[in-house]
């Protein structure tokens, strides 16, 4: 167990302006973490530094776990634009069981077995950039799911794609939810939020503002910033 | 051609996704030595591997393994500086999804240019003309033997100090021709790759 993720006065500047002022939190397993707010907020900042893609300017981040080949192994990432290499959809993901150090024998059967999760083994030889957004997304999804991560970061993923590939996606995350997996998503959307969500970290302009469980940060947000956010995105409730 | 190929790749790949101090040196300096003058190369190679020079045990003045050399340390730059922006663009889009994989930077810079392979080939055929088209250093270090460091370059030098200009003028236009075709040739390649790859 690599969780739980523990952010001690955590903080965050480039090029000298602020973009995650100090916070500390702990992330445990078990519920699905929304992090909720507006573009420019921090969120992606948040998520990267979590994920270990940034390194904090000061403060800590530790996982319950030394070995940080351990640590990397447990955690994935599905970011807002899906990355494909130049290959075949089943090599993409058979490439990322590889460098996760998972035995050659393996690999094949381990990467069939995420594409049916994500309903793309039909496609599994279509070279991975030819496929539409929404199928990208997909098998960025599959190669996360072929590796078992206990914790899996999701930037954004449904920001630029239709409400049915929408729907498809959210399909998938709940499948990682139900199999155990902590769910750990940032996004502006709040009907997504609720859909997906149990609790929600609300950032605004960097700071931390708000921890509140799903039901009552849309009921009785305790903060204003959050409440004019829900507000200001939903206008007609 | 070959050597300088299966050296200029690796170098201008880790060039492109490791960091270290004086590296924007490192890549002024490539860039600068893709102009480096080729009969300065020549001139340098020539001293080196001459009878008084540090590898003039090995005779090879005057021999193909010296134009080897020559070329090899012309085109170096070219490839290298080539390879190296198409990489540092490439690594810009593909940086944080490798580093989220857990990828190191040996295995990301290998991936990334096997994923880019058909747009360095680009890179590569700008060496490759250099090459064929270079006199200045092959004359110097190959001596222009018939027969044996001849090339058709230098023999277009020769015909054209002799007066034969007719033989000078279809020697070129064949190496023209030959170049041409190569460079078609990797063109449909690499459209033929795009369309299967994406």
């Amino acid at each position: 167990m690599i969780l739980p993720l523990k952010l001690d006065q955590t903080q965050f500047a480039a090029g000298g302006r602020e973009i995650i002022a100090p916070l500390s939190l702990e992330i445990d397993a078990g519920m699905s973490t929304i992090i909720l707010g507006a573009n420019g907020a921090g969120k992606s900042v948040l998520m990267r530094l979590m994920h270990g893609l940034l390194a904090p300017t000061t403060g800590n981040i530790a996982w319950n776990e030394a070995d940080p080949k351990r640590v990397r192994r447990q955690q994935a990432m599905v970011f807002q634009r899906p990355v494909m290499l130049r290959r075949s959809a089943m090599a993409n993901v058979v490439y990322a069981l590889e460098i996760a150090g998972v035995a050659r024998a393996e690999r094949k059967a381990r990467a069939t077995e995420a594409l049916k999760e994500v309903g793309l083994l039909a496609l599994a030889e279509r070279p991975a950039r030819v496929l539409s957004g929404g199928e990208q997304q997909r098998l960025a999804l599959a190669r996360a799911w072929a590796l078992h991560p206990e914790v899996l970061f999701l930037d954004e993923p449904t920001a630029s794609l239709d409400p049915s590939a929408t729907r498809e996606i959210e399909a998938v995350i709940r499948a990682f939810d139900a199999s155990g997996t902590k769910i750990v998503m940032a996004t502006h959307n709040l009907a997504q939020a609720r859909r997906l969500g149990d609790e929600v970290l609300f950032i605004h302009q960097g700071r931390l503002v708000e921890r509140s469980p799903i039901e009552q940060f849309f009921k009785q947000p305790s903060s204003a910033e959050a409440a004019a956010f829900i507000k200001g995105e939903l206008p007609w409730v | 051609m070959f050597f300088a190929t299966l050296l200029a790749l690796p170098l201008g790949a880790a060039v492109a996704v490791t960091r270290f101090p004086g590296r924007r040196t490192v890549v002024v300096l490539l860039n600068a030595l893709m102009g480096l003058p080729p009969v300065v190369v020549g001139l340098v190679v020539y001293l080196l591997l001459s009878r008084a020079g540090p590898f003039g045990e090995l005779g090879l003045l005057f021999t193909p393994p010296a134009m080897v050399i020559a070329q090899t340390v012309l085109i170096l730059p070219i490839i290298a500086a080539l390879c190296r922006q198409a990489v540092e663009d490439a690594w810009i889009e593909y940086e944080e999804q490798l580093r989220s994989l857990g990828a190191g930077a040996l295995r990301a810079a290998l991936t990334l240019v096997w994923d880019i392979r058909f747009s360095l080939l680009t890179a590569v055929l700008a060496g490759l003309g250099r090459a064929s088209a270079e006199v200045g250093a092959v004359i110097i270090v190959g001596g222009n033997i018939d027969g044996v460091t001849r090339v058709m370059t230098t023999t277009i030098a020769l015909e054209t100090s002799k007066g034969d200009l007719p033989l000078a003028l279809s020697l070129g236009i064949v190496l023209i021709l030959l170049v041409l075709l190569l460079n078609a040739g990797a063109f449909f390649v690499k459209e033929a790759a795009q369309r299967r790859y994406g």
